[in-house]
């Protein structure tokens, strides 16, 4: 009876420790499912701004229109009705503010109870016209047809050019821009970190005796330890005007900063994971080249970086992921401009960086706040992928021997 | 004296090793003076703001004056918050992955989703714990929510610090204490985890740290912009350092006059990066004697 | 003149006393077999001669050694520059993660030669010498890891023999081999001493025998007692010689 009591005990508490073993995968699981459940919400909406309604005259013969088309049209950039599948007429466009041009204020009604009448009126007398305001001014028989937005496609949506979730009447949801930017920036931090850090690791790891070795160990640990928004402190007030003062640009807050910032922040990564990898070189294979006369740097590069060069690769993958990955230091130093950019001396804006300023301000399941989960959604695959491309190159590497 | 008949190569040989020794050496203290110079500059910057008045005020005049006080202590309650929930199941789910879990796909596809998790950005964190533990579990904006997420995101290191620590274990140990008779829970309770414990705990020290830094994970889950009272519930807001850091250096109502308090800010989150990592460096050196004199 | 002496060498790892004033010296085209019981030091004197106790910290040396009556502990001297002059042979076959033809080129390459056709020669030499040449002449391209454990070896002899140097040091390079493959690698160093000044560690006293004009046994980091091998074997002076040959210890 004891005994039965005694197994029962050790299967519960293997059955406590699997299902600890299961937390993670669960989390990831539930990570994916909100992410995508609300990121995928985008998908369903219409590009029109929250709350409002854009209507045009009975007699016009455009029912659709693109949210770009719409942006142009307001940004007076297309000015002919022929431009968008209408007859040829020039556009009129109508913003709600705009309505004390036509009628004056005692006609709206002392707290704007005429205002829907009027609005229809107005609408219908202008064949020209194009209104936008919010929807609760639309009135039951108005005479007007509102245009249909097309729905945001997954294509507009990575494809687009132009991030402006909040403007109206249509919001713009082009994340190529932030895409394009988090790419640039953790590029550019890459290109810093990589010839830094391998020099770095390979100094700790085959050159320096132990007395260096031990002091530079617990600098890379610090270095790691800092938290992102310190070095995102530290870049605002040093570099940032810094970066000004030596381009003589208008602002210092750049793509460069951002590179700068997040190479030394992949730093630890990309020296910790090439310390080991040139570590695990055996060495026999060290002493064999030695011995036949090799310099102690023929030896490093002709046989202990070839031997450790898929730990390299993955330091390298690893340290980008960081990059890409990386919120606060970037959104305090690279000007969060949605632009697509061209050299490093220009602001840009980052994919958790968009996040992390806009999720704050954007109404709960609304369109805006949807967009900045399919962000997630993104960040998320981006970061999915380098960790399978790692898992990848250290499976091949144990294949390999 | 030379043993070659080409003293050219020798010299060709010697000039390449020189320039490469060189500026390794060179790029290694470059990494070095980046350290210096970033904790330099805000300790230079940050230890005269310091003051008993800083530490145990609430801050005043849209935070230009006073102190720190409620980040202090809601960064306190999120450190032991984030910890009460990461170190328990990370520490059963290192045991399980270590100790009971068969090598095969299971235990594959489990360490690569405790991989994946850990690669997982911070502010991913941050909207995942916003969409489950505020909107789905109606925590709301609070230090529950704040904790759970930030525990969530210490979760791979715990995992990985005790399989690490588990895996160093000989396993002559576990088969000296089975072949007693010990069960294989005894052994890992009795035997295993006492030896593993110190390297655990180096690593828990360890993601304080990162816990206490983080701010994207928390800046839809719990941190207030300004709250100049302490907390009384888990289900209240709290000021965090990290995020109180950003608010006054990026968006506060006077960044200029709030200079002083970022810098001093600035100085505690890395007073606390240097003392953990002193701590955890101190266990290491204290707990390796240790087992080298057994 | 000897090719290989030392005079009153000690040799300290840390504060451990691990070679304890030796003095001897070995000829050119003659085999010394060092013997001993492990941890006797034997391995470590014979990495003395081309300076591979270096890599290791806290290693510290007093007294001579001398490389054809240089003394290659001084300052001027440059250690791949002896390395050239004094090839070795490790223990275990230990290749590159490379061709066949790369592993034996690598000594070359690293020595400044760029003559393509100077380094096909050589290598094919090499491997010739070191009897392999006509089990891999059809596969030079093919990872020296596709050989077997024997062969590799023989490759790592090819590698060291490529460069030319004048003295070859081998530590225990047949114990981890098979009979045939070490018939193989007895054989060739008998052909082989007819240019090297060659020493072999080993801890097979039959081995020792076969190939060896000399033989020294190391104890505790003493050299015991150093002589013509048909003496140590047949007559020692010493007991501890004595009871190690006759395998009553080690």
């Amino acid at each position: 009876m004891k005994r039965y009591f005694h197994n029962f005990g050790e299967r519960l508490i293997e059955g406590i420790l699997a299902l600890s073993g299961a937390v993670t995968s669960l989390t990831v699981l539930l990570i994916v499912v909100f992410l995508f459940k609300e990121g995928l919400g985008l998908f369903s909406q219409h590009p029109v701004s929250e709350g409002g309604v854009i209507v045009v005259n009975n007699q016009n013969p455009v029912k659709e229109l693109s949210a770009k088309q719409i942006k142009e049209i307001y940004d007076q950039n297309i000015t002919n009705w022929k431009e968008v599948g209408g007859k040829n007429q020039p556009i009129k466009i109508f913003r709600l503010e705009d309505i004390t041009d036509y009628y004056p204020e005692e006609q709206l009604g002392a707290n704007f109870e005429y205002l829907p009448q009027r609005l229809s009126e107005l609408v219908s007398k202008q064949p020209e016209i194009i209104a936008y305001f919010p929807e609760q001014y639309l009135s039951k028989n108005f005479q007007g047809h509102p245009i249909e937005l097309e729905n945001i496609t997954l294509g507009s949506f990575l494809g687009g050019k132009e991030w402006y979730p909040t403007i109206q009447p249509a919001v713009q949801m082009g994340v190529l821009p932030l895409i394009l930017g988090t790419l640039w920036v953790s590029f550019g931090a890459i290109l810093i970190a990589l010839p830094l850090g391998l020099a770095a690791a390979i100094y700790t790891a085959e050159i320096a005796d132990n007395k260096v070795r031990n002091t530079l160990k617990p600098v890379i640990e610090l270095l790691a330890g800092i938290p992102s928004v310190v070095y995102g402190f530290f870049g605002l007030v040093v570099l940032v005007p810094l970066i000004q003062k030596v381009f003589g640009l208008p602002v210092g807050e750049t793509a460069l900063a951002g590179s700068i910032i997040l190479g030394i922040m992949a730093l630890p990564t990309i020296i910790s994971v090439t310390d080991d990898a040139m570590r695990t070189t055996p060495r026999a294979m060290k002493e064999a080249s030695l011995a036949l006369g090799a310099t102690k740097w023929q030896t490093i590069y002709k046989v202990v970086i070839p031997y450790s060069i898929s730990g390299i690769s993955t330091a390298a993958i690893l340290g980008i992921g960081r990059a890409i990955g990386e919120t606060m230091a970037v959104l305090m130093v690279t000007g969060n401009a949605s632009v697509i950019p061209h050299t490093f001396l220009e602001p840009v804006r980052t994919i958790p960086a968009t996040i992390a300023a806009e999720l704050g301000e954007a109404p709960q399941g609304g369109i805006h706040f949807q967009a900045l989960f399919a962000l997630g959604c993104i960040l998320f695959l981006m970061t999915l992928i380098i960790n399978v491309s790692v898992d990848m190159v250290s499976a091949k590497k144990k294949a390999n021997r | 004296m030379s043993f070659t008949s080409n003293p050219n190569l020798n010299k060709s040989k010697r000039f390449w090793q020189a320039f490469a020794f060189n500026s390794f050496r060179l790029l290694s203290f470059l990494v070095v003076a980046i350290l210096v110079v970033i904790l330099g500059f805000i300790i230079i910057n940050g230890i005269s703001v310091i003051s008993w008045e800083f530490l145990t005020e609430m801050p005043r005049e849209g935070m230009t004056k006073g102190g720190i006080f409620p980040a202090i202590v809601g960064t306190l309650w999120l450190v032991v918050g984030s910890l009460l929930f990461a170190c328990p199941i990370g520490i059963l789910s290192g045991i399980y992955i270590n100790e009971y879990a068969k090598d095969g796909w299971l235990k594959r596809f489990i360490k690569l989703m405790t991989n994946n998790l850990a690669g997982v950005p911070s502010i991913v964190f941050g909207l995942f714990g916003m969409a489950l533990f505020v909107n789905k579990f109606g925590f709301g904006d609070s230090i529950l929510a704040g904790s759970l997420t930030l525990g969530l995101l210490a979760l791979p290191v715990v995992i990985r610090t005790t399989e690490e620590a588990l895996k160093a274990i000989d396993d002559s140990f576990r088969i000296g204490s089975l072949a007693l008779g010990a069960s294989k829970w005894q052994t890992i309770w009795k035997v295993i985890l006492p030896i593993a414990l110190p390297n655990i705990i180096t690593g828990i020290i360890l993601s304080v740290g990162r816990v206490s830094g983080e701010t994207a994970p928390i800046l839809f889950t719990v941190a207030a912009y300004f709250l100049p009272k302490l907390p009384t519930s888990i289900f209240d807001q709290v000021m965090a350092l990290p995020y109180h850091l950003y608010v006054i250096s990026t968006s506060g109502t006077n960044i200029e006059a709030s200079r002083a308090m970022a810098y001093g800010t600035a100085f505690i989150l890395i007073l606390i990066v240097l003392l953990v990592n002193l701590l955890a460096n101190w266990l290491r050196r204290y707990f390796g004697r240790k087992v080298k004199m057994n | 003149m000897y090719s290989l002496e030392s005079k009153d060498l000690h040799l300290y790892y840390g504060d451990f006393h691990a070679l304890k004033g030796i003095t001897m010296g070995m000829k050119k085209n003659e085999v010394t077999a060092f013997i001993g019981p492990s941890g006797c030091g034997k391995s470590t004197y014979l990495r003395c001669f081309n300076r591979m106790n270096d890599l290791i910290d806290n290693v510290r040396i007093d007294g001579e050694v001398l490389v054809d009556g240089v003394d290659i502990y001084q300052k001027s001297i440059l250690v791949d520059d002896l390395r050239t002059h004094v090839g070795m042979v490790f223990q275990k076959p230990n290749p590159f993660p490379k061709s066949i033809f790369e592993n034996v080129a690598y000594g070359l390459r690293v020595n400044g030669t760029k003559d393509k056709n100077l380094i096909a020669e050589r290598v094919e030499t090499s491997l010739k010498q070191a009897a392999l040449w006509d089990e891999v002449k059809d596969k030079l391209k093919k990872s020296a890891f596709e050989l077997s454990g024997g062969q590799q070896q023989r490759l790592c002899i090819a590698r060291a023999l490529a460069i030319e140097p004048s003295v070859l040091l081998m530590d225990e390079p047949a114990s981890a081999l098979d009979p045939i493959s070490t018939a193989k690698i007895e054989e060739l160093i008998y052909q082989l001493k007819e240019n090297y000044t060659i020493i072999i560690v080993t801890h097979n006293m039959q081995q020792a025998g076969r190939v060896s004009d000399n033989t020294a046994f190391f104890y505790m980091g003493e050299l015991v007692e150093y002589g013509k091998t048909k003496n140590i074997f047949t007559s020692p002076k010493d007991t501890r010689t004595q009871n190690y040959v006759t395998g009553r210890f080690g």
